[in-house]
């Protein structure tokens, strides 16, 4: 016999100066069924839940509906006390009056009215609700980091070091990322590379954590705890363990001229190369695009001067399968080159680059040694015009958000130039400053003040090239928007950061959300950064937006211990509100004819296929099963069976039938 | 498929120059094409200043001349009508309570169904493809292809070629054998209708594009619209007074360059017409 | 001040352009980009990008100011703003509009006396022919202008290279030119 308890809350006002609360609760306490029924002014509070524990002792409820605010607010908060007070937590489900009565109606009959046909569907609901129990899953404790950037590594290292094992995976041939590029860093003016390099040694020679460079994701399959990830590793051409990274082979090469991808196409380098002098690991690939042997079956010089016989053409890529409890997307992003502007030439003037090319040509360990030269004649420029806002905040080209970092490199790139080349002229070209983060107005102040970069406001229109030179043709709009033109030796546009090559395709491997602009999608903008909506995949770093090396490592750390949060447990609970496939005895097994159009409509892939064998192990019947693991309970499987053999738990068709039947008053 | 032709009011008038080589190459090649009967003048520049409802009513009547003709496509040689039957096009496809209206206003019907071809674009349709074999004196000179404002400008009304760096009249040119040079002041403007009431603007702008070009070491600026062709050859004196020099260089329109190098003589093309004396040929 | 008005009742110039051109000032974000491509900017007393926030203020003076401009009659319409403009603002379109709104509201700039002249002088010789008389129009210019030698050494030049005729021709229905000219003025 059904002896549900229903509580009718004030919510403060937010429900009670709209809907006559004391009404609602006489009017359900004469239901069929209902064995107690009251009101209070704040359910959600310690006297609430007390209130609640109390009624199911005291008489003797079979179900509980509290009739308060939305469940994405307080459903846990009186599960939990229905549990406290010995009622299966799923026996508890509550009736929103405010955001779907009170909020959005006047004061009136109607709307109190409306409120008891709300409360009494939840009531004739929950008579026909199970004690369910939360589903358990196992998980497995090694966590993968895709991306070798700041980011990646940081939470690589988190990670290992709260005792999990991680596996990194890093597509290029040496981790280290866009910092690695980097000459110094804003605020500190930090030399890049030197705060980098301990932490990718750290990387690579921590115990917990495996290394897999020159590596992409294959395939990624399973659920939080349980993914099964492929992984490819790209041959490198060689057998790591036998190879000492001398780097003989380098040097003997023939092929010379192939554009660097380390110095952004301002460097040459050969087909067989380590990235750069720190990388980590220390060991050369085979560029199979340019390589002599790859196109034309000649060469193999590199595998005659070896020492140690290290080289191995033809090597295949391996494939590996591991299995992997969480992921973190720590892939991070790219910038716009020069060829994205029609405005500024198509990237036809060698002397139009973008910031990462600036980055190199002032590193020591750059094309120019760190001296800064013009690419066409190599002659040191007198005069630079930086342009920032190249491609951000431009709806008619596409990239209508700020990509964030951009003001704070440009004054870094002005005062790098001012500190090698002393009687030159930096000027820049800008709409706002956004110099928000710690430090960061006083390190553009220092631009401007101590380091006498001309700041000019207003945006560049377009610029040429004559006679060897860049006529940057701009406005200063407060003079009133008068026309600026300069004549530059170099210009650096501060292009838009956008997200990375190959983000979409590896978001739809792992089946987490993006934005129209690839970059990756977390779960609630405020309230969870480092998490998507893909239960177990975490992000960490740019590619999620372009963003500064304090908040990567800041988002990389987060999902770090979201993961450990994840390991620190041996199961993992789940909400068991999810589909299930009908099951029978044999010969039926299922009312499940097997046409699988709920695993083609799943949007989560939960939906798996059973066999049953008769005795004989013979296949006589496939059919759906529901992984509970994945499942999370959005119905559409339930909707599309057309045999209806599936039903979902906690909102049964049963269930779903007694609400519109009460709310057509037929109960 | 029908085509005709609309020469506006400058080809007919001072442009005679061009609308001689339109019509010489056009002979040349074996084609041919209906003047659109009764034109009238589309009301170019003074039209959209001071009137807007005149400035689309005046298009709209060439138009539906046009339809009530039977012509499928129009070719525009002027840039400037170009610009302002394809906006006006555009315009009152976008507003069907606004061509109605514009209907009453010219008394005739409009439907918006012909197809408005520039001076390249009639050029790359009729004439390119067989250009190859009627080349006999190749135009091997190093050429500063001007655009102008209009050809490419609103691109996304107009929808042709780029709006910076646009190559189809390079494209032309460099089939003829002629070099185009890489040259920033491609659509920049000449100064326009300005050229009687503030003849110093146009003397400095127009100015600049000569300059540039003849720096670049380029032989000849090639051009597309009777505007500019006026701006920066019959306006040569007052450019080279503004400026203090005496700039050579000449201005052909590529319906000319066409007609030099498949043998026509230069006066067939109304080469002799120009104020700056082209020695090119 | 008038920025504090700003919300309560609209009908600012900024407000017309909206209605009427399909051009939302507030999209602007001061980039300056249109008044450092401008061709003629130079010359403006506001440039495009100066005229925008004068629009944005919705300031009755400061409507006044553009609407008596210079600027507005400098500009040729060469869609060059247009094209560079990260907001996509139809600036062309715009001063179209101010030019049509300063002449009905009697409020031209007086520097810009010869440019509307030359503008006048073309469509009166459009009126009644239908075409373009090229000689009607600097007679016509002259008339209006005062500018008695503009031009004067072209004449000859034109005339000997068959670039200026003597007579204007008639189009068959310019009864109906007429009559277009009569239904769309204000």
């Amino acid at each position: 016999m059904a002896r549900i308890g229903v509580f009718i809350c004030h919510c403060g006002e937010n429900i009670s100066a709209t809907v006559d609360c004391g009404k609602v609760a006489e009017t359900i306490g004469k239901l069929k069924h209902v064995a107690y029924s009251t009101e209070y002014k704040y359910m959600c509070s310690d006297p609430g839940q007390t209130l609640i524990k109390d009624a199911i002792k005291e008489h003797k409820l079979t179900g509980v509906v509290v009739s308060a605010c939305s469940p994405r607010m307080h459903e846990p908060t009186f599960r939990k006390a229905c549990a406290e007070g010995g009622l299966n937590p799923f026996l508890c489900e509550m009736a929103n009056l405010r955001e779907h009565c009170s909020w959005v109606h006047e004061k009136n009959e109607l709307t109190t009215e409306k409120a008891i046909d709300i409360v009494r569907t939840q009531v004739e609901k929950v008579k026909l609700n199970s004690a369910l129990q939360p589903i358990k899953v196992p998980v497995t404790k090694t966590a993968m980091v895709i991306g070798g950037g700041i980011a990646g590594i940081q939470a690589a290292l988190d990670i290992a070091n709260t005792g999990h094992k991680v596996v990194m995976i890093e597509r290029s041939p040496s981790i280290g990322g866009h910092m690695s590029q980097l000459s110094e860093t804003f605020p500190t003016l930090d030399c890049s590379q030197c705060i980098l390099t301990p932490r990718m040694v750290e990387v690579a020679q921590h115990p917990n954590i495996t290394l897999y460079t020159y590596a992409e994701v294959e395939s990624v399959e399973g659920f939080i705890g349980n993914f099964k990830v492929k992984v490819r590793k790209k041959a490198k051409s060689l057998d790591e363990k036998i190879c000492t990274g001398c780097g003989l082979c380098t040097t003997k090469c023939p092929q010379k001229k192939i554009p660097n991808e380390f110095e952004q196409g301002m460097g040459m380098r050969p087909a067989i190369y380590v990235p750069f002098p720190q990388a980590v690991p220390n060991r050369p690939v085979i560029d199979k695009e340019h390589c002599t042997y790859y196109i034309k079956g000649k060469c193999k010089i590199c595998e005659v001067v070896c020492p140690t016989k290290a080289i191995r053409f033809d090597q295949p890529d391996e494939i590996l399968d591991l299995e992997i409890g969480a992921i973190v997307v720590a892939t991070g992003f790219d910038i716009k080159h020069a060829d994205f502007f029609p405005e500024y030439g198509y990237g036809k003037y060698k002397d139009i680059i973008d910031g990462l090319q600036f980055e190199r040509l002032a590193s020591a360990s750059g094309p120019t040694a760190g001296e800064i030269r013009r690419p066409s004649d190599g002659q040191v420029p007198k005069n630079i015009v930086f342009i920032a806002c190249a491609g951000s905040r431009d709806p008619a080209k596409g990239i209508a958000y700020c990509s964030k970092i951009c003001c704070m490199y440009t004054a870094k790139h002005a005062m790098l130039y001012k500190h090698k080349v002393h009687e030159g002229r930096a000027h820049v070209f800008y709409m706002d400053i956004r110099s928000g983060g710690k430090n960061y107005d006083e390190f553009v102040r220092r631009a401007i003040e101590e380091d006498h970069v001309n700041y000019i406001r207003g945006r560049v229109s377009t610029v040429f090239e004559r006679d060897g030179k860049l006529i940057v043709k701009g406005v200063d709009t407060l003079l009133g928007a008068q026309p600026v033109e300069i004549v530059a030796d170099m210009v650096v546009l501060a292009t838009a950061g956008v997200a990375n090559a190959g983000a979409e395709d590896l978001a739809q491997k792992l089946h987490v959300s993006y934005d129209q602009h690839k970059f990756f999608a977390e779960a609630h903008p405020k309230l969870k950064p480092v998490e998507t909506n893909t239960a177990g995949i975490f992000l960490a770093g740019a590619c999620q937006n372009p963003k500064d090396i304090p908040d990567a490592v800041s988002q990389a750390s987060g999902s770090a211990v979201k993961v450990a949060a994840l390991f620190s447990q041996d199961m993992l609970t789940r909400e068991p509100l999810v589909a299930v496939v009908n099951r029978y005895a044999p010969p039926m097994y299922s009312t499940c004819v097997g046409c699988f159009l709920c695993q083609s409509v799943c949007p989560y892939q939960a939906i798996e296929r059973e066999e049953f064998k008769n005795r004989d192990g013979k296949v006589v019947k496939t059919v759906a099963k529901i992984n509970e693991g994945l499942c999370q309970g959005c119905g559409t499987c339930v909707a599309l069976c057309r045999s209806k053999s599936i039903d979902l738990l906690g909102y049964s068709n049963n269930q779903v039938h007694a609400e519109v039947m009460a709310l057509l008053n037929e109960y | 498929m029908k085509t005709g032709i609309y020469p506006g009011c400058s080809l007919t008038g001072s442009a005679r120059d061009y609308n001689e080589s339109v019509f010489a190459i056009a002979e040349a090649f074996g084609l041919e094409f209906t003047q659109i009967p009764d034109w009238n003048c589309c009301g170019a520049t003074a039209a959209h200043n001071l009137n807007k409802d005149l400035s689309l009513a005046l298009p709209a009547r060439i138009l539906a001349l046009a339809e009530k003709n039977g012509l499928d496509e129009i070719i525009v040689p002027c840039a400037a009508c170009y610009s302002r039957l394809v906006v006006t096009q555009h315009e009152l496809k976008k507003d069907p309570e606004l061509k109605n209206r514009i209907c009453e206003v010219i008394e005739m019907d409009y439907r918006g169904t012909s197809v408005i071809l520039n001076v390249i674009e009639w050029i790359d349709k009729y004439i390119v493809p067989k250009l190859e074999e009627k080349i006999v004196k190749p135009f091997n000179y190093k050429v500063a292809c001007y655009y102008g404002c209009l050809l490419v400008r609103p691109n996304k009304i107009l929808n042709y070629d780029r709006v910076e760096d646009p190559q189809t009249l390079d494209v032309v040119m460099s089939k003829l054998g002629a070099t185009p040079i890489d040259y920033p002041y491609k659509t920049e403007c000449c100064g326009a209708g300005l050229s009687i009431s503030r003849t110093d603007i146009v003397s400095k702008l127009s100015g600049k594009i000569i300059e540039d070009a003849e720096h670049r070491g380029a032989d000849a600026i090639v051009v597309a619209c009777p505007m500019c062709h006026s701006n920066l050859d019959m306006r040569r004196p007052d450019i080279n007074k503004y400026w203090d020099t005496e700039f050579k260089i000449p201005v052909i329109f590529v319906t000319q360059a066409i007609g030099l190098a498949v043998g026509l003589s230069p006066q067939k093309v109304g080469l002799k017409r120009h104020f700056v004396e082209v020695k090119i040929s | 001040m008038s920025h504090s008005e700003h919300h309560t009742e609209r009908n600012s110039l900024a407000y017309s352009i909206e209605k009427n051109v399909e051009v939302y000032t507030q999209k602007c974000y001061q980039c300056g980009k249109c008044s450092a491509g401008c061709p003629v900017a130079e010359e403006m007393d506001f440039p495009p990008s100066m005229v925008m926030r004068l629009l944005q203020t919705e300031d009755p003076a400061n409507d006044d100011k553009i609407l008596r401009s210079h600027s507005i009659w400098l500009c040729v319409t060469c869609e060059m703003c247009l094209s560079r403009c990260p907001m996509e603002i139809d600036i062309p379109s715009m001063m179209d509009y101010l030019r049509q709104r300063s002449r009905s509201e009697k409020k031209v700039n007086k520097k810009a006396k010869n440019i509307i002249a030359f503008h006048k002088a073309f469509l009166n010789s459009i009126k009644y022919t239908g075409r373009l008389f090229e000689l009607g129009l600097i007679l016509d210019y002259k008339r209006q202008s005062l500018n008695l030698m503009q031009d004067v050494a072209l004449a000859p030049k034109m005339i000997s290279r068959g670039k200026l005729h003597l007579f204007p021709f008639m189009i068959k229905g310019r009864d109906q030119m007429t009559r277009i000219f009569k239904n769309t003025s204000k």
